[in-house]
């Protein structure tokens, strides 16, 4: 790598193995000369690791690093996936040395605070989900679905319910839920959604009654709400009373919550058990900055199956965490310790920090940047379904694809202006599909500059530039990749084979 | 007698004497965008209506392709998993999947020709 490369303060980046050059140390120390061993241990070996000092490797990952795009650069609408601001007040309380130096294997005694801590956002989740049972030990959102599944799958096992085999879920489902399901050894049976953007009686009821006039094969239902189109489910409560009359369970995909919290209570329109992205709605880091936290929300019912810990409160106010001795029906353990605990700190100080009103307040201006946005724009973009919607607005292609520019198109457009494209091609329930979440964090003057962008690309396109867009984009480091040969020929290796 | 007949799902079956070819339509493939892998069954395997004979994966989504006929997996088309281009020629010439000995063609009246497929296609869109 020359510095030729390099322009306007833009740094290109060699792999680690390509800087390493020559009779150079680094993490490996030189060879000792004329120093007889007093050990026995004549030879010193080599690690196999690069041979660079610690300023070039500092340098390398940060150079990398500014390639980067983050909430903290700019808007982030991907839809679906609430990329919210995480407010620095969380990574303040965080860093408190009692919080931040608790060790998962000190003495519970010694650690009371914490679990106080825990026990409190277990109140609050409990409050907010109206489901009363608590575990927050599981380590993401998918890990949270599999752990509220297993819950279901243990109800039935411990009920003697051998023949419910199939979850339902609707086609515009985020991928994981029939994944979850098939894990946990469950035949998945689609809902149909087309046409209508929601969960209908009708196409509910033919799903459940597919096999069994009495739906008596079903073991539950996933269901996200609002949901993958940015939809409240307006039908849930009808639909929910027919799975529970056939026996089945409610998993509600908690990674819209965003949009209701402190409006409507799962467990209201039926919800059994639903697991919470606290890195969604709670505003922790999304990876990178952080591992994820998903807890789980279930029914007293089910409360007795879902994994343990869980943290109780003594009658002499002291608190513990519960373990499979003290609560036998339990599924298990299903993660190290009691889970991302510096997630936990930092989900509870938003909550504190925003109140009951202030998380109300939340959801509000999510729901109302989302129908901002589609206001705007819909007159320049195809909108499937009416709105109002909740808090992330679906568009498509449709009137671009006539001019030649697809939904790829917009995306990587939006990248050569300046910002991380919204959730493209999902859901699937539709073609070209764009789900647009600007989340309550930006002001309006992001939202007009972004809505701005997308009908001047609109525009671009009703004036016949197709051509222009397929280069997009070009001022980025790396300019149009080849999606089918990155998928057909990835390069899996550094250098060839010799 | 020989025959193209369509689905809902945007298959497309031609129907030579007792064996029929299986593919997906050209609407299907302008929907999918670029592809990237198709995944074909062993032959052999007996099939009902409805059961997924192929996977078809572009760049944007993976698609199931589901058998409109009964019968027993005879041929898959081995070429067209490196050659995916083939996948917009003919079905009776290369941009078949699979081949099935149909073992009950009753469910193929049902299915659409191509006068009714293309108003299918008007009405869906």
């Amino acid at each position: 790598m020359t510095n030729a490369e390099n322009r306007g303060l833009h740094y290109e980046e060699s792999l680690l193995w390509e800087k390493e050059q020559g009779d150079t140390s680094g993490v490996d120390l030189p060879p000792l000369e004329n120093m007889p061993s007093r050990t026995g241990v004549e030879q010193r070996k080599t690690i196999g690791l690069p041979q660079l000092s610690e300023p070039e490797i500092v340098r390398h990952f940060v150079r990398m690093s500014t390639w980067n795009y983050s909430i903290d650069h700019g808007f982030f609408p991907l839809g679906s996936c609430t990329m919210k601001h995480n407010p620095r007040l969380n990574e303040k309380v965080a860093r408190l040395s009692g919080f931040a130096h608790a060790h998962p294997m000190q003495p519970v005694s010694t650690a009371q605070g914490a679990l106080e801590l825990m026990h409190e956002l277990q109140h609050w989740l409990a409050e907010l989900t109206g489901l009363p049972g608590v575990c927050l030990s599981p380590a993401a959102g998918a890990h949270g679905e599999l752990a509220g599944m297993m819950t279901i799958a243990r109800a039935h096992e411990q009920q003697g319910n051998a023949h419910k085999k199939i979850i339902l879920t609707p086609d515009s489902s985020h991928g994981t839920n029939p994944a979850t399901a098939v894990m946990c050894g469950y035949e998945v049976r689609s809902i149909s959604t087309k046409g209508t953007g929601r969960l209908t009686v009708e196409a509910f009821k033919e799903a459940l009654y597919k096999t069994d006039d009495k739906g008596a094969d079903i073991a539950g239902m996933m269901v996200t709400n609002p949901n993958t189109c940015g939809l409240f489910e307006t039908n849930i409560l009808e639909i929910s009373d027919l799975l529970h009359e056939a026996g089945g369970y409610f998993y509600c995909d908690g990674a819209n919550f965003n949009a209701v919290v402190g409006k409507v209570r799962p467990a209201d329109f039926g919800a059994d058990v639903m697991h919470i992205n606290l890195h969604k709605t709670f505003s922790t880091p999304h990876g990178g900055g952080g591992p994820g936290s998903g807890p789980i929300c279930c029914t007293e019912e089910l409360a007795q199956y879902m994994p343990v810990p869980t943290v109780i409160k003594a009658e002499d106010g002291s608190y513990a965490l519960e373990g499979v001795d003290d609560r036998p029906t339990t599924l298990g353990v299903l993660k190290a310790f009691q889970g991302q605990f510096g997630m936990h700190v930092r989900a509870l100080s938003y909550m504190m920090s925003h109140g009951a009103d202030g998380l109300q307040q939340v959801s509000e201006d999510a729901v109302l940047n989302a129908n901002y946005v589609l206001k705007q724009l819909s007159d320049d973009y195809h909108v499937p379904f009416d709105g109002p919607c909740m808090h992330e607005c679906l568009l498509t292609d449709k009137k671009q694809k006539e001019y030649g520019v697809s939904t790829l198109d917009i995306a990587k457009a939006l990248v050569e202006y300046g910002y991380h494209p919204m959730t493209i091609y999902f859901p699937l329930v539709l073609q070209g599909t764009m789900l647009i979440e600007p989340t309550e964090t930006e002001s309006k003057e992001t939202l007009d500059s972004f809505i701005e962008t997308m009908k001047n690309i609109a525009a671009d396109a009703r004036d016949g530039r197709a051509d222009k867009f397929h280069d997009f984009p070009v001022s980025s480091p790396r300019k149009r990749l080849d999606e089918v040969k990155a998928a057909r020929k990835p390069v899996l290796r550094w250098k060839e084979v010799a | 007698m020989a025959d193209f007949k369509y689905t809902k799902d945007h298959e497309c079956v031609y129907v030579d004497g007792d064996i029929a070819s299986v593919g997906i339509t050209q609407h299907a493939q302008d929907a999918l965008g670029d592809l990237v892998f198709i995944e074909l069954p062993e032959t052999g395997k007996s099939v009902v209506v409805g059961d997924e004979v192929a996977v078809v994966e572009s760049v944007k989504t993976a698609a199931e392709v589901y058998t409109p006929v009964a019968g027993e997996i005879v041929e898959v088309n081995t070429p067209i998993s490196d050659e995916l281009e083939l996948i917009s020629s003919p079905i009776n010439e290369n941009g078949w999947l699979v081949k099935l000995k149909i073992s009950d063609a009753s469910a193929l009246n049902a299915l659409m020709d191509s006068a009714a497929y293309d108003a299918y296609l008007k009405e869906i869109d």
